[in-house]
Parts: structure tokens; sequence; C-alpha cells
């Protein structure tokens, strides 16, 4: 980033975000709905037999999915804008991480804390 | 212009550039609204982190599982996913500058985000009728808040495609509308990230649960 | 009338919503109208309504949006200090069986308001405004990068800054501190309209910061001179950038909280309630989320602010520049990852509080990276003290003294004795006011003749500083005392008489504090009366270093008549050393984004939208609404939205400076 000058990206900001094609177009839309029809069917059928499993794989099928979407819909790549696009990308996603985990941990030990032993069922 | 940046060839520094070309309008538009969008990605966050500390806290109301039907979560998922590639297929058209089409597609877009809304509405007024209201439990509170603000975006989202449409109609596929389509893409495929975390962590999670 | 129908029509508002009870309220009402009708008749006298409208309230430059920031914060200031003022006044007299002169109820409201205000309608616009004023010039660009969002974005935090006042004559602000944490803030507890007046007030000028923060950062990524990489770039725009980048990723944590708020108190959810599963900790939790890194959004554009000056007064370019933009950089993610140290007695426990406690004793490390780089730039500098020097002298003991008192609460363990203590009230006032509020005033008087074409008089600039300096440490140095024998914030009234002296020292702080506000509003006057002696013809008036110098003063419209082209760090310098000559021929037209009034028509549409949902009334919600959503969809049918300043008047302004220049030698 030390090197871009306006120079450098005046004359191509007609194709800074490419449209994509209509091949990759229609692989995301493959990709997406295989990504989503799985998870699906493995919690209506119950075909894992440990929930913690399933639970855990069909949260990486929406990280796959979420990365799928990102590329082929939202186009995203390191060059567009200079890379800056990504740099935004990934302080959020950090940023996100942070406030979910950060929010999750500290309200779980403030819960397991000051609240008795069988917390929040105690609560029903 | 990359001489610009470098010394003249008498060797004099060169402080200002004499012949300047100004920079395109809608120069910034597509990062700007890029970072927009990464702060609308924080309210979801947010919305989430308060999902995931509140959403198991049922005060004796409805469980998830009492609720949510799969199905219809699944039909509703395939609509949003149907109107992304449609979409798609309108900026191809647009990039090609075929003006009808383009419409077509956007039309059709906007049918089936309607249809998403239709249906979310519907499960939304079966919750409230069995008497899961949102002030029913903190959980049904977050459900509410997380899936409804994902819904609000998804309408304004229609919103914003009905003018599109309408400038296009009136104006054609000129350099700012193609800009502004562009940025409705972007907002589009962005909602439907949103969605796939909703229908992880909300619904098949909650089911799970 | 019928009473439903005047509910229908007024919602819960009435006559009695007017504080005509209150003397103390009933006397401001006066004064504050009388002046009001004065300036608007003066206004209408000289006719000045066609050129403020035109040249002002419609420009989308950000030259003048940035004046307007600084205007405003000024006047907010005067209201925030004036509840300051009765709040030392009141707990200096409230001792031995006296009640002092504030009943509870308003009391409660003067120190949430004065939080409030201090923060979102003071210190946030002092310091957009300088950003909004110095980015563009720093950086060599016209303007920023969407300037209508720039005007829209400004009158949205006026429409904020409305509603916040209007609750001071029409109904009342909440009474639960400036973080309004529930329960006490749902509405079983606060059911009156203070709470609705916080939650509106700060979303409306909510999104004008968060727009205007995509703004600038979109201006100094993507319109940067040539030549200006990031390396290159000043430290005033760096610090910009990171506080930009925090103002983006932390006011939409604002505005969901708010949001969840506003839902438990008009629909009835149950987020932070104590019922059905609520968890009013969760807002705490969050609203933290926002408020550490707000703490930051305010403190980074002042160190900006003070390197630029220190480097300028000392002659030399800033030591450690690099060091500097990292130091920024790892303030800008570490400020992310401490705010549960505003909590700790919340009770989450030793590794939570252990974790948070350790991340923030980390940022002290760059900060006081930065200080010691302040300080090798002014080592064997040849500093001259003129007023920003002074203010960033000033700044650099006071803030190093906040600063320890801050490590010092970082420790979970004192924290537990020192929570909500005086002590914390001494902590923040000296890294706000020392940081924040210094670093404002060190950039008024830096960048005034840039603004307006003439210095600021330095005598009554002197008084001020001398002013605020000795009351800003007879103010807070005995709260310091007062928290570590115990006190809580927040007290109306005290048993103890040995306490009595500190307030009172603390009081006549509060008094020199104010007639260093009362100097610099006559170092205003009496700089406008003496400015064609304090002109600054050069535009370069400190001998300075960065970019903005480059041009007039005050610059024109489009900044620059030719984009410049840069070499090295400190821009201007290198030009004037190297022998620049200012360009006389060859100009050609420029192009300029046109006024509108779209932003303040919209802002205005959105403040009374905050209006009707504070009082319920649901027409004038709901029609504001959609008119604001009309005007909006109808400035999208609007395609043509810049025009050409013609060359020759570019040729007129730059001859006429070139004039200037020759009379100048």
């Amino acid at each position: 980033m030390n090197t871009d000058t306006h120079a450098a990206h005046a004359d191509h900001h007609h194709d800074d975000h490419s449209h994509g094609s209509l091949s990759t177009y229609l692989l995301g839309f493959v990709l997406s709905v295989v990504l989503t029809a799985i998870p699906f069917w493995l919690v209506m059928s119950g075909a894992l037999p440990s929930k913690q499993i399933t639970a855990l794989v069909i949260m990486a099928f929406a990280v796959v999915q979420i990365v799928v979407h990102m590329i082929y819909f939202l186009h995203m790549n390191t060059k567009s804008e200079n890379g800056w696009s990504m740099m935004a990308l990934i302080f959020t996603i950090v940023m996100v991480v942070i406030a979910l985990s950060g929010s999750l941990w500290v309200m779980n030990h403030l819960n397991s804390n000051m609240m008795p032993i069988h917390e929040m069922t105690g609560m029903k | 212009m990359t001489i610009a940046v470098n010394p003249t060839q008498s060797g004099e520094p060169l402080f200002y550039l004499a012949d300047e070309h100004p920079h395109p309008e809608g120069y910034s538009t597509s990062l700007g609204f890029w970072i927009y969008l990464m702060s609308d990605c924080l309210i979801f966050a947010i919305l989430f982190a308060t999902f995931g500390v509140l959403g198991s806290n049922y005060a004796a109301g409805p469980a998830p599982k009492d609720l949510f039907d799969l199905s219809l979560v699944a039909v509703n998922t395939s609509m949003l996913l149907l109107s992304s590639i449609t979409y798609g297929f309108a900026m191809l058209t647009m990039a090609q500058n075929r003006i009808g089409q383009t419409q077509m597609w956007l039309a059709i877009t906007g049918l089936f985000g309607l249809a998403f809304i239709g249906i979310e509405l519907t499960e939304f007024a079966h919750m409230i009728h069995e008497g899961a209201t949102p002030q029913r439990s903190a959980f049904l509170s977050a459900f509410f808040t997380l899936v409804g603000t994902h819904g609000l975006h998804v309408s304004c989202g229609l919103i914003w495609l009905v003018t599109l449409m309408v400038q296009v109609w009136k104006f054609g596929l000129i350099e700012a509308n193609r800009r502004r389509l562009m940025c409705l893409s972007m907002f589009w495929h962005f909602l439907d990230v949103v969605w796939i975390g909703v229908f992880t962590f909300v619904y098949l999670l909650g089911v799970l649960r | 009338m019928s009473p439903d129908l005047l509910k229908l029509i007024f919602g819960r508002l009435s006559i009695d919503s007017l504080p005509l009870h209150e003397p103390i309220l009933v006397g401001t009402f006066a004064m504050v109208a009388l002046g009001g009708i004065t300036l608007l008749a003066g206004l209408t006298y000289f006719r000045l309504w066609g050129y403020l409208w035109r040249e002002w309230f419609t420009s989308v430059d950000h030259k003048r949006i940035g004046i307007m920031y600084m205007i405003l914060g000024i006047v907010m200031l005067l209201r925030g200090f004036a509840d300051a003022l009765m709040m030392r006044a009141q707990q200096a007299l409230a001792f031995g069986g006296s009640e002092g002169f504030l009943p509870a109820h308003h009391y409660d409201q003067v120190f949430t308001a004065h939080g409030v205000i201090m923060i979102f309608f003071v210190a946030m616009p002092l310091v957009t405004g300088l950003m909004n004023f110095v980015v563009p010039l720093q950086i060599g660009a016209r303007d920023v990068s969407f300037p209508f969002l720039n005007n829209f974005s400004f009158w949205m935090t006026v429409g904020g800054a409305v509603l916040v006042m209007a609750s001071l004559f029409i109904g009342e602000f909440a009474r639960t501190g400036w973080l309004a944490y529930p329960p006490l803030s749902n509405i079983g507890y606060s059911p009156d309209v203070g709470v609705d007046y916080y939650i509106w007030g700060l979303q409306v000028a909510g999104v004008g910061t968060t727009l205007s923060g995509i703004n600038l950062i979109c201006t100094i990524v993507k319109l940067r001179c040539p030549g200006m990489t990031m390396m290159k770039m000043p430290v005033f725009t760096w610090t910009s950038l990171c506080t930009n980048v925090l103002i983006v990723a932390s006011f939409p944590v604002l505005t969901v909280v708010l949001a969840l708020l506003t839902l438990d108190r008009y629909v009835g959810t149950n987020f932070f309630t104590n019922d059905f599963g609520g968890s009013p900790m969760m807002y705490v939790n969050l609203i933290w989320i926002w408020g550490h890194p707000e703490v930051y959004i305010l403190v980074l554009p002042a160190f900006g602010i003070f390197s630029e000056v220190t480097s300028t007064f000392s002659g030399k370019r800033l030591f450690g520049y690099t060091s500097m933009v990292y130091a920024t950089v790892v303030i800008t993610i570490l400020s992310y990852l401490v705010w549960l140290h505003h909590f700790f007695t919340m009770g989450s426990g030793a590794s939570v509080n252990s974790f948070f406690g350790i991340t923030t004793m980390i940022i002290s490390i760059p900060t006081g990276a930065k200080m010691f780089n302040w300080l090798f730039t002014m080592y064997r500098g040849r500093i001259r003290f003129e007023l920003p020097m002074l203010w960033t002298i000033a700044f650099m003991l006071t803030f190093v003294l906040g600063g320890m008192t801050g490590v010092l609460l970082a420790v979970p363990p004192a924290d537990f004795v020192l929570h909500n203590s005086l002590f914390l009230i001494a902590h923040f006032h000296n890294v706000i006011i020392g940081g924040v509020v210094f670093g404002a005033f060190a950039g008024i008087n830096y960048w005034f003749p840039k603004a307006f074409g003439f210095k600021l008089d330095p005598f009554w600039g002197k008084l001020s500083f001398w002013f605020w300096v000795t009351g800003f440490y007879l103010a807070f140095m005995p709260l310091y005392v007062l928290g570590l024998m115990g006190v809580t914030r927040r007290l109306r009234v005290f048993d103890d008489p040995s306490l009595q002296i500190w307030f009172i020292i603390a009081g006549i702080g509060a008094f020199l504090v104010f007639l260093g506000i009362l100097s610099m509003l006559m170092q205003f006057a009496v700089s406008f009366l003496k400015r064609e002696q304090l002109k600054d013809v050069t535009g370069d008036p400190w001998d300075a270093r960065t970019l903005e110098w480059a041009t007039s003063s005050p610059p024109p419209a489009y900044n620059f008549a030719f984009t410049p082209v840069v070499h090295d760090n400190d821009a201007w310098w290198d030009m004037k050393r190297r022998g620049y000559r200012r360009p006389l021929t060859g100009f050609k037209p420029i192009h300029m984004p046109s006024n509108t009034g779209t932003g303040i028509i919209l802002a205005g549409f959105a403040t009374a939208m905050g209006f009707g949902l504070i009082w319920y009334i649901w027409w004038l919600a709901a029609a504001s609404f959609i008119a604001m959503l009309a005007v909006g969809i109808g400035h999208t049918f609007n395609y043509h939205r810049d025009f050409d300043i013609p060359a020759d008047d570019v040729v007129r302004a730059e001859d006429a400076r070139t004039q200037l220049l020759a009379g100048a030698k």
C-alpha cells in the first residue's frame, strides 16, 4: 500500500469491480445451493448421531458458504480498490469476532459467577 | 500521469500537476458503499451477539423446537438464493447493455424478494398468533429483532430496487445508474451472506438445541 | 376538545410538560429567548438569511462545514459548561443540612445532560470539525469524497443537538447518567420523556457521525494527491483515518444498543429487563463496546494536532514518524479489546478481569511512545511558545498525569475500591480535558488563521490558557483526593462537613475555567476587531510544514488551483526548501460539487420524526418519515450535482493572492 498513488489507479477505474461471468455466477449458485441443502438435510433428518458434531458441521458449512458468496457474488479479491476492500473486510471480521466472542465470554462468565448453578434452567 | 511523481527531465522537482484530470464521477462510491456495508455488518454482529447471549432465555415460554418450521425456512432461503442469482443475471445483462433484459431480471429479483418478505411475515404472524410474541421472552425479543432487522433491510432493498428500475427506465443504463445498480448488487448479496448466518445460527442450531 | 383528540394530536405533550414551576429553567429560557430573538432580529435586519442559506447552510464545501461544526461545538460547550458550574456550585453548597439549590429531579438531569452534551455535542463536533476542515487540505484534495453526505451529516448532528436542547424547555432530559443504564432507563423506572430525548437525540446525531466517518475514510484513501503515499501522509491525517475507522466500527454498536433499549421502552421486548430472561448487564457490555473506542475516537485526532503543532513550533521534522503511525494503528486495534475495564465490578470473575486489565495497561505503551516522540521532537528544537504550543505543553503534563491514574484504575483490585468514585471522575476529566479539549484549543489557535485569514489575539489567548490550566488543576485535583476518600460520583448532598473544603476548591477551579471560556470568547471578538493587524497574507503564518499552508488563508473554494505533487512527509516544508514557485498562469476551469438544501431538509425531517417519537405524536413521526423517504428518493433523481468554476474566476482569485503576496514582501 506504500506505492499506491492516484496515478497508479486513475486509469482503470472502470473495471475496478468485475461483474463476474455467467459461469462464475452459476458455479456460485450451485455451490451455495449444495452448501445450504446439506445443513438443512443434516438437521431435519438427524443423520449424524451427535448433536454437537452436527452443530460443528453446519457451522463449518456456513463459513464455507459465506466465503463462496464473497467470491462469486460479491466478487471479493485482493486487488479491487488497491486492496482496501479486502483490508476493510479483514478489519471488520476481526471486529466482529472480538465483539461476538467477547460478549459471549464476558456474559457467560458473569452468568456462571453471579447466578445459581442451574442458572438459566432455573428461570424456567 | 505516473511521471508526475518523479522529477522532470530538467531535474527540477514537479510540485503540481499543470494538466490535471479530475476524478471521474463516483470515483469513491464503490469503496464508500463497501465501508457502509462493513458498518452494517457490525450492526448484525451485535444483534447476533445479543441473540447468542439471550437466545436460550426462554422464560418458560416456547423454545425454537416448538416454533420453527424448518421446511418453511428452507423455502424462504431458496427464495433469497434465487433472487441472488437473478440479480447476478441482471448485472450480466447490464454489462452487455441489454436494458430490457436487465429490467426483467431486476423485476424477477424483486418478486423473489417480495416472496421472501411474504413468507417471513407469515411465519411471524403465525408465531405471534400462537402467543410467541417478541414480548414473551428475551429469546423471542432477540429472535424477532435479528430476523426482523434482516427483513427490514430486504424491504429497503426492494424500495431501492423499484427506484432504480424507474431510473433505468427514465434515463437508461447511464454510468450513474450502472454504479447504483452495482451498489444495490453489493447490498443484495451482502444480505444473502447475513441470511446464511441467520439460518445457521438461529434456525438450524436453534432446532438442534 | 376531547382528551382523546388532544392525545392524538399532541401525544404526551401538554401544557404541564413545560417546566414553568422551575425558576432556574424559566430564567434560562427567558435569557435564551431574549438572545435568540436578538440574534434572529439582527440576521433579519442585516438581511443575512439569504447569505447564510446560500453560502453556509446549503454549502457542501468541507471548509465551511468544518467551521460550522466548530461553531456548534463551541455553542454546546457553553451549555455543557453551564451544567458543570451548576453541579460544582450544588456540591460546594449542599453541606450541613443544606439541600443546595438544585432539587434532585433537576440535579439528575444536569449531570446526565453535562456528560451527553460534552461528549456527543462538544467533543465530537470539535474533533469532526477540525478533521473536516484540515484533512482535505492536508492531502491536497478539492473536497471530501461525498460532499453532499458531508452536509447531511453535519445537519444530523445539529438535529441531535436540537433535540437535546429542546429537552431543557419542553419536558425534561434523562435522569440516568450519560450512558442510561437499564433497568433505570427502562420504561418502568423512567416512564417520562427524558430517556426518549436521550435515545433519539443520540440516534439522529449518530447517523451523521457514522456517515461522516465513512466519508472521511474514503477521502483519505481515494483523494490523496499524487506522491502522497500512506507513509507520507501528515500525522494528523493518519490519526484522522484511524479515528474514522473507529467511528465506522463502533457507532453501529451504539445504534443497535439504543435501538434495543428503544424496543424495550416502546414495544415491551425483554432485552434489558429484569424479567423474562432479559439481562441489563448485556446493555452495559454492549454500550461499552462502543464506549471505549469512542474515547480514542476523541483523543486520536488530538494526538495528531499535537504532532503537527510540536514539529511546526520546534522547527523540526516530527521525531519517529513511523513509530507514531504504528502507535496510532496499535491503539486503534487495542481500543477494541479493553471495554470491560469500565465494569470490572460487574462480576465476570478473575480470568475476564485480568485479561481486560492487562490489555488496558498495554495501551499505555504506544501512548507513552507518542509522548516520547513529542519530547524528542522538542529536544534541541528552536521552540516558539505561541498559543498552540502552549496548549501542547499543558497537554503533555496533564495527559501523562491522567494516563497514570488510568493505569492505576486498570488494576482490577484497585478498581474495586475506586469504581464509581470521584477518583474516576477526576481521571477521565484529566484525560479528556487535558487531551481532547486542550487538543481542540491547540487546533483552533493553530488553524484559525488558515480558516479566516487572521491570527487569534495572543493576549486574550494566553489569559484564557492560564485560566483554563490553573482552573483545571484546582477543579480536579481535589476530586482525586475525595475519590480516594471514597466519595462516589453523582451525589447531590453530603453529610461529612470535612469534605466541604475540597468541593469549595473544586468550585473555585470551575469558576477559573469559566473565566477561561469567557477570555476565549473575548479572544475571538478582539481578534475579529483587530483582524487587519493580525492579518495573514502569506497563507503560512507559522512557517509550517504540511500542505494546507501552501494555499492562501482563507483558501479558495477549490483549495488548490493546481493539484499539488508531494515528495516528502513535510510536503510544504520540502517545497519551500527546494524553491517552489507558485504557478501564475495556465489556470483551467475547476470541477466542483454544487450546493444543495437537501441535507438540511432531510435532517429537519429526521429531527421532527425524533420529536414525534419522543412525545408519542405518531402522526408527526409517520409524516416526517414519509417526507424523509420522499425527499431522499427525490434527491437521487437529480443527476446534475456539480459545476465548473470558470477559469476566469480562478485567475481572479489567484491574481488577488499574487498581489497580496507582493504586498507582503
